[in-house]
């Protein structure tokens, strides 16, 4: 109750610094855009069975502000269906450099079983040199949890249709939190190597790897209740934004 | 390059032949011409004109699309005046927007400029305006809306005017050549795709295959190092322009390449050709295999005539040259955009059945170190020129945008080596009591200093110790780079066309033809810098976009000298509406213009009389780059106001 009071709150606040931050255009139009990213949306060949699997964001605002949506998750699709994580993210986007942005945001993760978890977020996301796309961010949750998640992705063009994409993700807890079996230190990290080709820019079939592994008290708990602490999945799906 | 054509693809390239040709299934006349919009312009002459903007459909590539017209024509009618007379518009607004006609390279009343927002409020939805103004120049001009991105969808136009005097040039034939770009797209579209993928039109970016090409071709260590320098600054060298081909099909006079727009001549004759560059974003690289061209006038003012074979026409120049074609044969125009993605094409010929061959595209030109700002130091003949050094500001070096560590000065082709550069007999500034004016101006002829103008209450005009120094204003989001040194590059034939087997045109080739137009000796310099954020398509002068900006001040009739540094990877056309630009060519030359188009990594400097009183516009002329906020006004003051400001303050 208390959390979501706060979260409200932080939203509130966080729109009305957006709305009250308006970029002009030439003619006293403000210019404000928006995209809807879905970067994947993917079927994942998995031990136990098939997984679907999303990362999407979306953002408007104009050249130095906007706000940002980020959802991902999975869902098994066998036996009926279950969703097994379900995270939305949404934050303020600010430009502070010419590729970077910091981002100021809250997030909830939709436990089908346990209670939902929220968190806070700073973090910091923009291309760093190479052409790395980069995401660096601090989740703070409620009881002294924490998270920090840093990404990188990198495009590979074989032309200008055909592009891989190679992309790593990783997770690291602050405090271990036993009903979600995830312990102290380095819990998962992910990987992806993805070929996409954009029959146009914004859409784009592809093909790929994901390799998942789990680190430290995470993969014990994982053990303890009889799962595979890695897995390797091919996975099929489609890129696409607005 | 991978790129491989499919068929539809090459359809849209070169457009359909049928042109705009109207397929009136059961419509009466009135709802055709009200529909459907016709390609190639008409000449309308005279001192009194109605135009009707309004909307209508064209096809240039197979689909009717949306297209916004003057009198149902595209291009707009190419209006034909006399100097020395008064001309009466009245303009109509069919549309459900605002629209309005500026008159590009223009001498009138700043009420008549028809920019929104500064001349005029805009010409509201089915209400006329009516403008009125005597022409006090002559030669070849241009139209187009300032409202939105009306330009891009089809309101643009030739204008001549001609002479009072008869014309030193007599000719045979006469025509007005308009080159534009179309998309199908709606331009709206175009410009929120680009903020939110600002290469979705690039389709020459760099592949693994290039760079597996360059280990065989330049050797692993030596690409490793390019790549590690482009990598490192998140910039692509192909990057020559926003909008290609990819969406845009090139018009001449309205026609697709496929169409052939032809113009005809009997062997023997000579022949004007006045080229109007009226493109939202596309800049034209411009040559008649087989015929050389002799220059006559650049945007509307007379030059001394400059035999040549090529030139670059940035956006809203105009350039007109004679041709003297002597045998019976046809030949092609030829104007193939910047990035080499596609082209515009007619055909200069004595029979209507005859065409020429259209040359291929050429190979995509990569940016390079001259581009980046970093001036003389990739070309080693020019590398250890002392001319070329005194235009390098060395106490700046290091402030740029970019770690000079992470640019293998070592294996730079002039091998040049950084560090002795910066420190052995080079003097660090101007602390060292070197003359600014005569170290960034070399060809002055007077050593009298030109004071940079300062102001406290306009950020654009901050404190500085030369012109190539970047204000504060320029480290932030919006700015991606600043060019380490900017040199002039007035004679530089512009990359991809450096290795030329024939003649070039370039600024420094070309002079006013009537000596000099106005006085050398500016009062003032202001420097702005342009500057941007490809990946998140921001364009600003200083840093700071229109949105943010103070207007620049002139006082009325004072001589000033506007100074530009591009601080950016791409070419702007730089316009100022009302009053000339006089581009200081050195040795005390300047050629008159109303649009100068500045290379990357450039440094030029024009001289301007400020004899209009107004708000006046200034910015530019790549569409989405003024969209952006790559704009300023600038207001031309009675000067006693200013001075009264000067003396209350000091």
């Amino acid at each position: 109750m208390k959390a979501s009071m706060t979260l409200s709150g932080l939203l509130v606040a966080l729109i009305a610094v957006f709305v009250g931050t308006p970029a002009l255009a030439m003619e006293g139009v403000p210019a404000r855009f928006g995209q809807i990213l879905v970067d994947q949306l993917e079927a994942r060949d998995a031990d136990d069975g098939t997984v679907a699997a999303w990362s999407a964001n979306a953002w408007y605002g104009g050249d130095i502000n906007k706000l940002y949506f980020a959802t991902e998750g999975e869902r098994l699709m066998d036996r009926g269906g279950e969703t097994e994580s379900l995270e939305t993210r949404l934050a303020w986007s600010r430009a502070f450099a010419p590729y970077w942005d910091w981002q100021l945001g809250v997030r909830r993760d939709w436990q089908p079983d346990d209670p939902n978890r929220d968190w806070v977020s700073v973090g910091v996301m923009g291309v760093a040199p190479y052409f790395f796309e980069t995401e660096a961010n601090l989740f703070l949750g409620e009881s002294g949890h924490s998270e920090l998640r840093l990404e990188a992705e990198y495009e590979l063009l074989f032309t200008q249709r055909l592009i891989l994409t190679p992309e790593v993700e990783a997770s690291l807890y602050g405090k271990e939190d036993r009903d979600l079996g995830i312990g102290q230190g380095l819990a998962t990290v992910e990987a992806g190597l993805r070929l996409r080709y954009e029959i146009r820019r914004e859409f784009a079939p592809y093909i790929g790897v994901h390799w998942e592994k789990k680190f430290g008290d995470t993969a014990d708990f994982a053990r303890d209740h009889g799962e595979d602490t890695s897995d390797t999945m091919l996975v099929a799906g489609i890129r696409v934004w607005y | 390059m991978t790129t491989s054509f499919s068929l539809p693809r090459r359809r849209f390239v070169q457009g359909l032949a049928l042109g705009g040709t109207a397929l009136g299934l059961g419509l009466t006349p009135t709802q055709l011409f009200a529909r459907q919009g016709q390609t190639g312009a008409p000449e309308l002459r005279g001192n009194q004109f109605q135009l009707n903007i309004g909307a209508a459909d064209v096809n240039l590539t197979g689909r009717n699309r949306p297209a916004t017209l003057v009198n149902g024509s595209l291009p707009a009618p190419t209006l034909r005046w006399r100097e020395g007379e008064t001309v009466t518009l009245r303009v109509t607004n069919h549309l459900p927007e605002t629209t309005s006609i500026h008159w590009h390279g223009l001498l009138l009343p700043f009420q008549m400029d028809g920019v929104p927002g500064l001349s005029f409020d805009g010409i509201a939805p089915g209400e006329t305006f009516t403008y009125q103004f005597p022409l006090r120049q002559s030669g070849t001009y241009w139209y187009h809306s300032h409202s939105g991105f009306q330009e891009q969808s089809g309101l643009y136009g030739g204008l001549i005017i001609d002479p009072a005097e008869p014309d030193p040039h007599t000719v045979d034939r006469d025509y007005a050549v308009v080159l534009s770009d179309w998309s199908d797209q709606d331009p709206k579209r175009i410009y929120a795709t680009l903020k939110k993928l600002s290469h979705y039109y690039n389709f020459s970016e760099r592949t693994l295959f290039d760079t597996l090409r360059d280990f065989r071709e330049k050797g692993v260590v030596r690409t490793l190092k390019d790549r590690h320098m482009w990598n490192r600054m998140r910039m692509s060298e192909t990057d020559l322009a926003d909008v290609t081909g990819y969406t845009y099909s090139f018009l001449v006079n309205g026609h697709t390449p496929a169409a052939n727009w032809q113009a005809r001549f009997e062997p023997g004759e000579r022949i004007k050709l006045r080229f109007i560059n009226a493109s939202a974003m596309t800049i034209f690289d411009l040559r008649i295999p087989g015929l050389d061209m002799t220059v006559v006038a650049m945007d509307g003012q007379p030059v001394k005539p400059v035999r040549f074979h090529e030139c670059r026409l940035g956006v809203a120049e105009t350039l007109d040259v004679i041709v003297e074609p002597k045998d019976h044969r046809a030949y092609t125009l030829f104007a193939q955009t910047i990035d080499r993605s596609g082209y515009a094409r007619g055909t200069l010929t004595p029979d209507p059945s005859l065409s020429a061959e259209v040359p291929e595209l050429d190979p995509v030109p990569l940016l390079g170190h001259r581009e980046m700002g970093m001036g003389a130091m990739d070309h080693g003949a020019m590398g250890h020129d002392s001319g070329a050094m005194k235009t390098m500001d060395h106490s700046r070096m290091n402030h740029g945008g970019m770690d000079p560590g992470d640019m293998n000065h070592g294996d730079m082709s002039g091998g040049m080596d950084h560090g002795s550069m910066n420190h052995q007999g080079m003097s660090h500034g101007t602390q060292d009591g070197m003359d600014h004016s005569a170290m960034g101006h070399t060809n002055h002829d007077t050593n009298a200093a030109v004071p940079f103008a300062v102001s406290a209450d306009n950020p654009d005009l901050p404190a500085r110790q030369s012109a190539t120094e970047h204000a504060d204003s320029e480290y932030g989001p919006g700015v991606d780079m600043r060019a380490m040194s900017p040199v002039p590059m007035l004679d530089d034939p512009g990359i991809g066309l450096r290795d030329r087997d024939w003649k070039v045109l370039t600024y420094a080739d070309l002079e006013y033809a009537h000596g000099l137009p106005d006085s050398t000796q500016p009062e003032r310099e202001i420097v702005l810098h342009l500057t941007g954020n490809m990946e998140r398509y921001m364009w600003s002068f200083n840093g700071i976009p229109f949105a943010d900006a103070e207007p620049l001040e002139l006082y009325h009739n004072e001589r000033v000298r506007l100074t530009l540094v591009n601080d950016t990877m791409m070419h702007h056309p730089i316009h100022l509406h009302g009053l000339w630009s006089d581009l200081e060519l050195g040795d005390g030359r300047l050629l008159r213009k109303h649009t100068l188009l500045v290379k990357p990594g450039e440094k030029l400097s024009y001289l301007v009389r400020a004899d209009a009183l107004g708000r006046w516009a200034y910015h530019c002329h790549l569409l989405y780059h003024m969209e952006a906020g790559m704009f300023r006004e600038v207001r031309v003051v009675p000067r006693h106001q200013h001075h009264t400001d000067e003396e209350s303050r000091s």
